[in-house]
């Protein structure tokens, strides 16, 4: 097992057609990822990725042609709110958007729709999930990932490759890895892929991946401390980074001094949670725990 | 990208918040003259983008034309924090019966707008959460919805505003809320909004954040940018669409991907070094954008060594390599570089740096150990 994609993914592009998107596309089929369909508006009827996967003008044409039940979105920001729009109008269970630069005013605006609704989101700004060794929903190279059973969650992108690739090197597969994104408001957070985790029995153990600014590594740590059985290891970026700067991620910002490195890092050892100093220290600590249980 | 407060101002006005009467001067005759035009007691606010000018001198009040020609004088070419004062806020004293806050700004743990108010205004309202939080009244806002009368008259009996003002704090309020969504913000602030001795409420102060991804909506304030509190090498990087921040170490950095440029400068602290700088260049960058990189990050006079780190993904390494190469020929630099490239196209990358003669590491761990151990030689010698 793993979360969020499995072999029942039934996966549509949206954006096939673009540059991102057909690239990855490509890049997911090749894996073994069940890619039904695609949708760029005003391209219907186009076969795509050798003739394998038909394009449709819309996601609600798509699914009810496909049977589709995961969306994943690489469309431009101006026009990525209305995809995630048009999804969730779809009733897509899982919409993984990996567009960076939705401006904030769409993404409170979709987090009350999302409510009422029957789909998830992951994202936006994400890298995407991968569940080795069959499915990719996403971006993450899956040259770096083996099967295995640590789950890992992050608000990064090279950094979690950093990472999952550091346990590669060290014989530690992964479950299921998902980015949630870098951007302040996100459509699930730590503690939601933590709850995932917590219910897959192929999981036995989950690396956490935060970052400065916000306070949802805080929540999380909460979370661990108090619903979590398994063993969480964890990581901050961002200890040597200065207050009031945006650093690169519209969410890693230190605002009036919420969101510090120090802050998450207390919050989170406090949960029992292993604080590893720097990436590659995350395997030695899998390796200890491992050691003990 | 944040707003003066005499922009903030001008966009209140035209949403019919009241506003002291006020102009800009940018030389002490013009303060003068704007002192004798509203013939009384005036007060010259710096317009610089930092918190806290009120402390660092750039608020006075002053009570004749002479004395603002004078004050202005002073003010006007100096430096608050370190960032040149251009231009001076001429606004007409106002006599305060009470200091409120008044507020909204997007609520990350709940991912709403949250509208915010205080009966002690006139000071961050960090600094009230911290000393007084029961005196903090919020609500959220359903964005599909806007800010409703009764949410502001909640706050508005919440921090025991008299009723007499409650209109009028009503519309101040939605007006704001308007002005805060059409701009796209992601905080707008009326601090202090006061009860004058004529019990009337003026927006004194005034700050908004709009946000960077919707600017596209918004070009007219693209060129309003004010750039004097960014040092030479960020202007730079904006025109190459790099994410770019100087730091004050003496180790350059260069690394794909926000979180583990985080994390590069995180392992160089851990290591006993000091990362010059943040530098993101982002997903799939060609090799013409890593050369610009590096030169925005050779041109800081601080840099004594280059830590360069690519994880590729969408990221091609023989394209930053490229890159690296390329850079080495536009700038002639005795500076030491370390290279780590693991990911795409990584043997390419490295074979094309194979004669550049550069040091190399495996790992994030032993890239940060050279480049530190590089940055000390450079100290000790």
């Amino acid at each position: 097992m793993s979360i969020l994609i499995n072999e029942n993914t039934r996966l549509i592009v949206q954006g096939i057609t673009g540059h991102e998107g057909s690239f990855h596309a490509h890049q997911m089929l090749t894996y073994g990822t069940n890619i039904v369909a695609g949708v760029t508006p005003g391209k219907g009827g186009e076969w795509v990725l050798d003739g394998k996967v038909p394009v449709f003008d819309s996601v609600k044409t798509a699914v009810d042609v496909s049977g589709a039940n995961t969306s994943v979105i690489f469309v431009p920001a101006r026009f990525a709110a209305d995809a995630i729009y048009e999804a969730i109008d779809a009733n897509v269970e899982l919409i993984v958007c990996i567009t960076e630069g939705i401006p904030v005013k769409e993404m409170t605006q979709i987090t009350q729709i999302l409510k009422g609704s029957r789909s998830r989101l992951i994202g936006p700004n994400s890298p995407g999930i991968i569940s080795p060794p069959y499915t990719k929903v996403g971006i993450i190279p899956s040259t770096i990932t083996q099967p295995g059973s640590v789950g890992v969650v992050s608000r990064s992108g090279t950094l979690t490759y950093e990472v999952v690739y550091a346990l590669k090197q060290a014989g530690i597969g992964t479950s299921t890895c998902v980015g949630i994104g870098g951007d302040a408001i996100v459509g699930s957070r730590f503690v939601d892929v933590l709850s995932h985790f917590e219910g897959d029995p192929q999981t036995d153990m989950v690396v956490m991946i935060g970052e400065i600014g916000g306070q949802d590594e805080e929540i999380a740590a909460n979370f661990i401390g108090t619903n979590l059985s398994k063993p969480v290891i964890g990581f901050i970026a961002g200890q040597a980074a200065p207050p009031d700067k945006r650093m690169g991620h519209a969410g890693a910002i230190i605002e009036s001094g919420v969101g510090t490195a120090e802050a998450k890092i207390a919050a989170l050892k406090d949960a029992g949670v292993k604080v590893a100093s720097y990436p590659e220290e995350i395997p030695g600590l899998i390796e200890n725990l491992r050691a003990i249980h | 990208m944040r707003l003066h407060e005499y922009q903030s101002k001008e966009i209140f006005h035209q949403q019919h918040i009241p506003i002291p009467r006020g102009r800009l001067a940018s030389t002490p005759e013009e303060a003068k003259l704007i002192a004798e035009e509203f013939n009384g007691p005036v007060v010259l606010k710096a317009q610089v983008l930092v918190g806290g000018r009120g402390k660092a001198g750039g608020i006075r009040l002053v009570k004749s034309p002479s004395e603002a020609h004078e004050v202005a004088s002073k003010i006007l070419g100096s430096r608050i924090k370190d960032i040149p004062v251009r231009r001076l806020l001429i606004e007409e004293a106002v006599n305060i019966q009470q200091e409120i806050y008044f507020g909204m700004t997007v609520d990350r743990k709940t991912g709403e707008t949250i509208v915010i108010a205080s009966a002690e205004g006139g000071v961050d309202i960090e600094e009230i959460a911290r000393k007084t939080p029961e005196k903090i009244a919020k609500v959220g806002i359903n964005p599909l919805l806007g800010l409703k009368g009764f949410q502001a008259r909640i706050l508005a009996a919440e921090i025991d505003l008299p009723r007499n003002l409650w209109r009028s704090f009503i519309e101040i309020a939605q007006n704001l809320y308007r002005a805060y969504t059409q701009l796209d913000a992601t905080l707008a602030e009326i601090n202090p909004l006061v009860i004058t001795s004529s019990n009337r409420l003026v927006a004194l102060d005034g700050k908004i954040l709009l946000d960077e991804n919707a600017l596209f909506r918004h070009p007219e304030y693209l060129d309003k940018r004010d750039l004097s509190a960014e040092t030479p090498e960020e202007i730079e990087a904006r025109k190459f669409c790099l994410s770019y921040i100087k730091l004050s170490g003496n180790i350059g950095c260069l690394v794909n991907g926000a979180g583990l440029a985080m994390a590069t400068m995180d392992i160089i602290q851990h290591k006993g070094g000091q990362a010059a700088n943040f530098l993101d260049i982002g997903g799939g960058a060609g090799a013409e954008k890593v050369a610009a990189a590096l030169r925005i990050i050779l041109s800081d006079p601080q840099v004594e060594t280059v830590l360069i780190n690519i994880f590729g993904g969408i990221t091609r390494c023989d394209e930053v390599a490229r890159g690296i190469i390329k850079s080495m020929e536009d700038v002639d630099t005795k500076i030491p570089f370390v290279v780590r490239l693991v990911g795409t196209n990584e043997e390419e990358g490295k074979q094309i740096l194979a004669s550049a003669n550069l040091e190399t590491a495996d790992t994030l761990q032993e890239a940060a150990e050279k480049a530190v151990a590089l940055s000390m030689e450079v100290l000790v010698s």
